[in-house]
């Protein structure tokens, strides 16, 4: 069996369902920004792929763009997480409801 | 056959991983198996001639922000299991279901149209595959078309770092009373 460009497509979608999926279900903040993390490397692989079919290298520019946005997000949004938690230990996502008002 | 066996060893290390991120009761246990992912990815990097990529991979997820988030976890001391049976809002539940059936019925489709679904334009220029190695076509390729959008990544770095540090900075002292007293004495 010959592995073409449809498996690696199919693996980077399966990935980003399982991200999606936890961060749908997860309520701890930081496993949350880890099945972001799952999401992105999904869409990784398939930049990757596409860019080996047709022979661009476009395809891994933009993976390394990602991968500089990544790193910005966790940066920002580990500094949130910390800023929240130290105020309230053991908060949850569904505890910053109670930003409004 | 190689390059089978290779695939299907990285996809089912990438899949593992990517559940136990999920299902683990402990943060821990979701960032190392994190770890676990990303590797797989960055073999199946390699097994794409992205060889640059793959290193980068290791080094700045693996290295970089893994560490970052066990940093955190000790930091904050949040490393006590999650009971996954009582955290759900009613919504929560159905809204997940319906993400995951419903993802998971394109990625079928996909698989039963699996012969050639990329439907591109060949590039013209810049190929992959030639003679030249690939951290070389993409030095040329981050430095001239897109070097832009390279200028503005310094930006957005500067922009994460100054907003991280803001936001976890202590706050100031506001009882002017007891800030004189520390300072006085």
């Amino acid at each position: 069996m010959e592995i073409t460009t449809g498996w690696y497509l199919v693996l980077g979608a399966l990935l980003f369902v399982i991200g999606g999926t936890g961060l749908l279900i997860r309520r701890n903040p930081l496993v949350m920004l880890m099945c972001v993390e799952l999401m992105l490397n999904g869409v990784n692989l398939s930049f990757v792929a596409f860019s080996r079919t047709l022979g661009d290298i476009g395809g891994q520019t933009v993976v390394f763009f990602v991968l500089v946005v990544a790193a910005a997000e966790v940066v920002v949004g580990l500094g949130l997480v910390v800023a929240i938690l130290r105020r309230q230990p053991g908060s949850t996502a569904d505890d910053l409801s109670e930003l409004k008002g | 056959m190689v390059d089978t066996l290779v695939f299907v060893v990285a996809a089912v290390i990438c899949l593992v991983g990517a559940l136990g991120v999920v299902l683990a009761r402990n943060p821990v246990h979701s960032a190392l198996m994190l770890v676990m992912t990303l590797f797989g990815i960055a073999v199946q990097f390699v097994a794409q001639e992205a060889h640059f990529l793959a290193a980068v991979q290791v080094i700045v997820y693996a290295g970089a922000i893994v560490v970052l988030f066990l940093f955190v976890i000790m930091l904050l001391g949040v490393d006590r299991a999650q009971n996954l049976e009582m955290s759900f809002l009613p919504v929560q539940k159905w809204a997940a279901l319906l993400f995951a059936s419903g993802s998971l019925a394109v990625v079928v489709a996909l698989i039963v149209v699996v012969g050639e679904p990329v439907t591109g334009v060949h590039a013209m220029g810049g190929t992959l595959g030639g003679s030249t190695d690939d951290v070389r076509l993409l030095a040329r390729s981050l430095f001239s078309d897109y070097v832009y959008a390279f200028e503005l990544t310094s930006l957005l770095l500067v922009i994460a770092v100054i907003g991280a540090v803001v936001l976890v900075r202590k706050p100031k002292q506001t009882n002017p009373i007891a800030a004189e007293d520390g300072g006085g004495t």
